[in-house]
């Protein structure tokens, strides 16, 4: 699939992170999925590929910042823009409100293909939190990616968005495997059932189109917790702040199953 | 692009050259800007006036090409940051070449204002109505539910196929139109250029299928319909070991 960036053996797996709807907590699961596996001791990148409106900096109390907007204009090197976080991991942020990068150019694509290629052979994961809604720069973020996490909230209108984002990259990236995380999951409710509903409709209307059925792979629930939203106010990350939490021992959950050969 | 002089006193006026920009509003029909010639307010009455002749047909009235195109830009963007569905459909006179050969030009002029007020007729206020060429129309509708495209269509081709234009003596004659409609892709930032392009190959379908009829593209993979829907929030048949859920709420969004 990812054809424009070299094999797998000598660069990170990357991880595309998405959501149909925004405010579903992606950024906040990328960046605290980050943290979970670099406390494993796996090497992290995380490139806030959000290029409209770029928020990992906002979720993770970063200044000063220079952006990959400094790397593309040329005032900063990429490695001037890579940034070590207290969580153990790298971040690369996009730049807030680089509105020009919400059309995608071809330049545009050219400087993020060649920043992923030359930053991938340093990390073992890199995880990119694209922005939502299925624009060209969101599709085209996701094309790059070995592989795609969507997170979604058991609410329907996440639920909805969610299922078209999927429906879309079935059709225009051919994907046929995509992994499932809930979020913001209430008590007393179950990931696999929001699986088993997105898994049946997907059956029924996305799977007869293609070659090979389309899986959902729930590889994740993260449930409603106080620590989450105390957490966020605080600009921390979970397992800073509130390592013990049920949100935090859900991340843990996920990232174990991320790394290649686990869950 | 010389640097507009602006005008201090009235006495600037006249090195504005305002006669040529007068002579049109007047040959449009437009009446004369109010106020003291010159003076601020009458300048901006001009300015007004020229405005609404650069973005108006000149036969029907509706507006032109330029204007409809930028009506369409910004519903591309409206559409891209809030999903709100967003409708152009082409319409075209069938063998309108025909009207023109057999009856004459100004026939051809009649009908042309009648297809534009059946139209204007067909459609709500918000929409956009415009003549983009010579017997193309094209109707921009914002907000526009995937559902009611056809059903605009089906009014607005039965309506000019009823409808009688008067042509002087002779006998009125009707005419039809084939549609074209191309929902703007939700929450996808596409180009002016590939919508029109888009509906325009509707129409060619539907002129293609025997003319007097509308096509639309089918559904983009995007949208959500209500059948996918209800098998998404309908009754959910678990298999066992899942079955102690509450119910999620029914969707309760269009």
């Amino acid at each position: 699939m990812s054809n424009v960036l070299p094999g797998h053996a000598a660069r990170a797996r990357i991880t595309a992170i998405t959501s149909g709807k925004g405010g579903v907590g992606k950024t906040f699961v990328s960046a605290n999925l980050a943290a979970a596996l670099a406390a494993s001791g796996r090497r992290v990148l995380v490139l806030d590929a959000d290029l409209g409106l770029a928020n990992l900096d906002v979720v993770l109390n970063l200044f000063p910042k220079i952006t990959l907007h400094d790397v593309f204009t040329g005032k900063h090197t990429i490695d001037e823009a890579l940034t070590e976080v207290s969580g153990g991991f790298t971040v690369l942020l996009a730049g807030s409100g680089l509105v020009e990068y919400s059309r995608l150019t071809a330049d545009v694509r050219e400087m993020l293909v060649q920043t992923i290629a030359s930053v991938a052979p340093r990390f073992d994961h890199v995880l990119l939190d694209t922005g939502a809604g299925i624009s060209d720069v969101v599709l085209y973020t996701v094309s790059l990616a070995d592989e795609v996490l969507i997170v979604a909230t058991p609410e329907p209108t996440s639920l909805t968005d969610a299922y078209a984002t999927i429906k879309v990259l079935a059709s225009t990236q051919g994907r046929r495997a995509i992994k499932l995380v809930v979020n913001q999951k209430l008590p007393g409710t179950d990931g696999r059932t929001v699986r088993s509903q997105l898994q049946q409709v997907i059956d029924r209307y996305v799977s007869p189109g293609l070659d090979v059925p389309l899986t959902l792979d729930l590889v994740g629930e993260v449930p409603t917790d106080d620590a989450v939203r105390d957490a966020v106010r605080r600009r921390q990350l979970l397992h800073e702040c509130y390592p013990g939490s049920p949100a935090a021992q859900a991340i843990a959950a996920l990232a174990a199953r991320m790394v290649p050969g686990g869950g | 692009m010389a640097k507009p002089k602006a005008p201090t006193a009235p006495g600037a006026a006249p090195s504005l050259r305002l006669e040529t920009a007068l002579a049109l509003l007047a040959q449009s029909g437009q009446s004369p800007p109010a106020g003291e010639p010159g003076s601020p307010a009458w300048l901006q009455g001009l300015i007004d006036g020229l405005c609404q002749l650069s973005s108006r047909d000149a036969l029907t009235g509706l507006a032109n090409r330029r204007h409809f195109e930028s009506v369409l830009a910004r519903e591309l963007d409206r559409v891209a940051r809030a999903g709100e569905p967003a409708l152009l459909l082409l319409v075209d006179i069938d063998h309108f070449k025909h009207v023109n050969d057999t009856h004459g030009h100004h026939a051809g002029d009649l009908v042309l204002k009648a297809v534009a007020e059946t139209l204007l007729e067909c459609v709500r206020p918000m929409d956009t109505v415009s003549r983009i060429g010579g017997e193309e129309f094209a109707v921009a509708l914002p907000n526009c539910p995937p559902a009611f495209g056809p059903m605009v269509a089906e009014r607005i081709r039965s309506r000019i196929e009823r409808r009688k234009v008067a042509i002087g003596l002779a006998d009125p004659i009707s005419v039809t139109v084939s549609l074209g409609g191309a929902f703007a892709p939700q929450w996808v930032r596409s180009s002016l250029t590939l919508w029109l392009e888009r509906a325009d190959k509707q129409l060619y379908l539907a002129k293609q299928g025997g003319r007097n009829r509308a096509e639309f593209e089918p559904a983009a993979v995007s949208q959500v319909s209500a059948e996918e829907k209800s098998v998404l929030f309908g009754t959910p048949r678990w298999d066992a070991g899942e079955t102690n859920d509450p119910e999620l709420p029914p969707a309760n969004h269009p």
